[in-house]
């Protein structure tokens, strides 16, 4: 076994070193009058930049036997350091293909991306390489190696970095402390549930101690329980390390759980985005709309069937009142406002990011209690008018 | 059976291990390699290189195509060049070598593409080189499927090395034909086939238990 692997490593070396060699005249023609390597320099080595990401006109086409898909149109976008920034659209929206490029596990096909300020499009293999050791990445199918156990898992970017055994050692240990599985070292990944080889996903994202950590669909194969322990790690992970976190998910849920910001992703290109609460409070975009649906309540069908366009004698007005990131609904003014009677048929308000966002549907028995609560600067809207039912 | 035909029966089972395990050794060093090639050298892989990959598939598809028996003389020429005779056990080595190379590369080819590619990309994005992907990734988590591949190239090697009696290489197959075949020696003909049989019997249940102790983990 061990032999074979030795063998192994020897053929494929002079494989790799004989293959560099053939390209070699390619390559070196392909790269003149571009800058190489060297722009990653800028970065002391093993030293962390802020982690911010810059997209500038970034598009990506895809051609196929089929003609040419246009996964990303001109994608123009700025995350900040220390973010969680949420990347959401339906399936085959570009969401993928947008994080790819920050690693450049996929080059653009036109536009650029800054990390930290630098392009990354002119990168050799090498800048390429010290790029990547400073971005983590965790994966939906969680993509850790079969054959190799959990603690050299996590070892393997500093392995193939080139650490002395007692660093990794040292820093392996530390990341698996991190997530929790110090007790797993010695087990192959197939002995783990889930949310364990997500967490070991993290742990060998994070041992090489990067600026942004790449997110793709990391907890859409889990259980709602463990995706939110997967998330609740993420989050405290990027308050404890400061690090930039890019997560894409098509679950509206995921971004409300832990996101700072948002961007919706409809046909490649930017439906809208800007920090979660407005997003969730005051969706602009159809897509966006969409994406939300399962998370809110429409009017409830029994009150749409005796929903009333005119006032009648002894009718209730329909008002429906939304947050958007304002105070926290004052009960004791919107009563007062009321004037009497009034009933809460359905609410769905939430805190997000310290800001109320959601929609309130009241029946009140006074007809002006559209107008004083307009007045109490409240956002309300008549919806109709329904019998008072007793 | 004559004391005489016993240690006959002995050293062409010495001869047959010998032709099998030298060329065995061979397909493996050289079919490793040719079968990373062809699984990283396609459009989309880490290395590609489509039209020596489309070369080298042509190549390994021409050897696949010939008969052992037609090999093994077309190949004369190449063997005196080789190992300088054209008779002999290292006469057949030659032929058999290159026989099982394009196939046990083949069979490891197949192994190598069922490599999850979502893992090669997990070792790009944490710093893996082309060579780091290869002897993380690629081998190691093909090495049970590589090594079930090893076995079915060894046991049809043994099979192929019977025919290289025609150049005289002796081995078992050789010792079958001559005795059993053409002196109607039947209880030879019998031995070389239940020497045969635990041959290969062996060599799959080694074959087998390798790939289970790697699948178990």
């Amino acid at each position: 076994m061990a032999e074979l692997t030795v063998i192994g490593s020897a053929f494929t070396l002079a494989f790799d070193l004989a293959f560099d060699s053939l390209r070699g005249a390619g390559t070196w023609a392909a790269g003149l009058g571009k800058p190489r390597a060297g722009s990653a320099a800028r970065v002391a080595p093993g030293g962390r930049g802020a982690g911010t990401v810059r997209f500038e006109a970034v598009s990506k086409t895809y051609r196929s036997a089929s003609g040419t898909v246009q996964a990303l149109d001109r994608i123009s976008l700025d995350i900040p350091a220390g973010a969680i920034f949420g990347i959401i659209g339906r399936s085959g929206a570009g969401k993928s293909s947008l994080l790819r490029t920050v690693n450049r596990l996929e080059a653009p096909s036109s536009g650029r991306v800054l990390v930290d300020g630098e392009p990354i499009d002119a990168l050799g293999t090498a800048g390429l390489v010290a790029l990547r050791r400073r971005i983590g990445m965790i994966f939906q199918h969680f993509n850790l190696l079969s054959a190799k156990t959990v603690r050299q898992n996590v070892a393997l970017p500093l392995t193939v970095a080139g650490l002395d055994r007692a660093e990794i050692e040292r820093r392996v240990e530390e990341a698996l402390r991190l997530v929790g599985l110090e007790d797993k070292a010695e087990v192959y990944p197939s002995r783990l549930s889930g949310g364990q080889k997500q967490r070991v996903g993290i742990a060998r994202a994070l041992v090489s101690d990067p600026e942004i950590l790449l997110c793709d669909e990391a907890t859409s194969a889990l259980d709602p329980e463990t995706t939110l322990s997967i998330l609740s790690l993420l989050r405290d992970i990027n308050r404890r390390l400061g690090l930039t976190i890019i997560l894409i998910t098509h679950e509206m849920s995921v971004i409300r759980e832990i996101c700072t910001d948002v961007v919706v992703l409809e046909a490649g290109r930017i439906a809208e985005t800007g920090p979660v609460w407005r997003v969730f409070g005051a969706p602009e975009h159809p897509a966006t709309r969409a994406l939300l649906a399962p998370l809110t309540r429409d009017l409830p069908e029994d009150v749409a069937a005796r929903l009333k366009p005119h006032a009648t004698p002894g009718a209730e007005a329909v008002l429906r009142l939304t947050y958007a990131g304002r105070a926290a609904p004052d009960l004791s003014a919107l009563v007062a406002a009321t004037g009497g009677s009034v009933r809460l048929l359905q609410a769905g308000v939430e805190r997000i990011q310290g800001r109320t966002v959601g929609r309130m549907l009241i029946a009140a028995g006074d007809a002006r209690t559209e107008a004083r609560l307009r007045a109490l600067g409240e956002e309300v809207e008549g919806i109709g008018y329904v019998a008072a039912d007793d | 059976m004559s004391p005489q035909m016993i240690d006959r029966l002995w050293q062409a089972a010495l001869d047959t291990l010998l032709m099998v395990g030298v060329s065995a050794a061979v397909a493996v060093a050289a079919g490793l390699p040719l079968a990373l090639f062809l699984v990283t050298s396609g459009p989309g892989g880490i290395l590609p290189a489509p039209r020596a990959k489309r070369l080298v598939g042509m190549v390994v598809n021409g050897f696949r195509a010939v008969p052992f028996i037609v090999l093994l003389v077309a190949l004369i020429p190449f063997t005196r060049l080789v190992v300088g005779t054209t008779i002999g056990v290292w006469a057949a080595v030659v032929p058999l070598a290159v026989s099982a190379t394009p196939f046990f590369a083949r069979i490891a080819e197949v192994s190598l593409r069922e490599v999850d590619p979502g893992l090669i990309e997990a070792a790009q994005s944490i710093g893996c080189r082309r060579r780091h992907v290869l002897v993380h990734v690629l081998l190691p988590e093909a090495l049970p499927g590589i090594v079930a591949g090893f076995t079915i190239t060894v046991v049809s090697m043994i099979g192929a090395s019977a025919v290289a009696g025609a150049v005289g290489a002796g081995g078992l197959g050789d010792v079958a034909i001559r005795y059993g075949y053409q002196r109607f020696d039947t209880t030879v003909m019998m031995v070389v086939i239940a020497i045969l049989i635990v041959l290969v019997c062996l060599v799959q249940f080694a074959g087998d238990g390798v790939v289970r102790r790697l699948r178990a983990r």
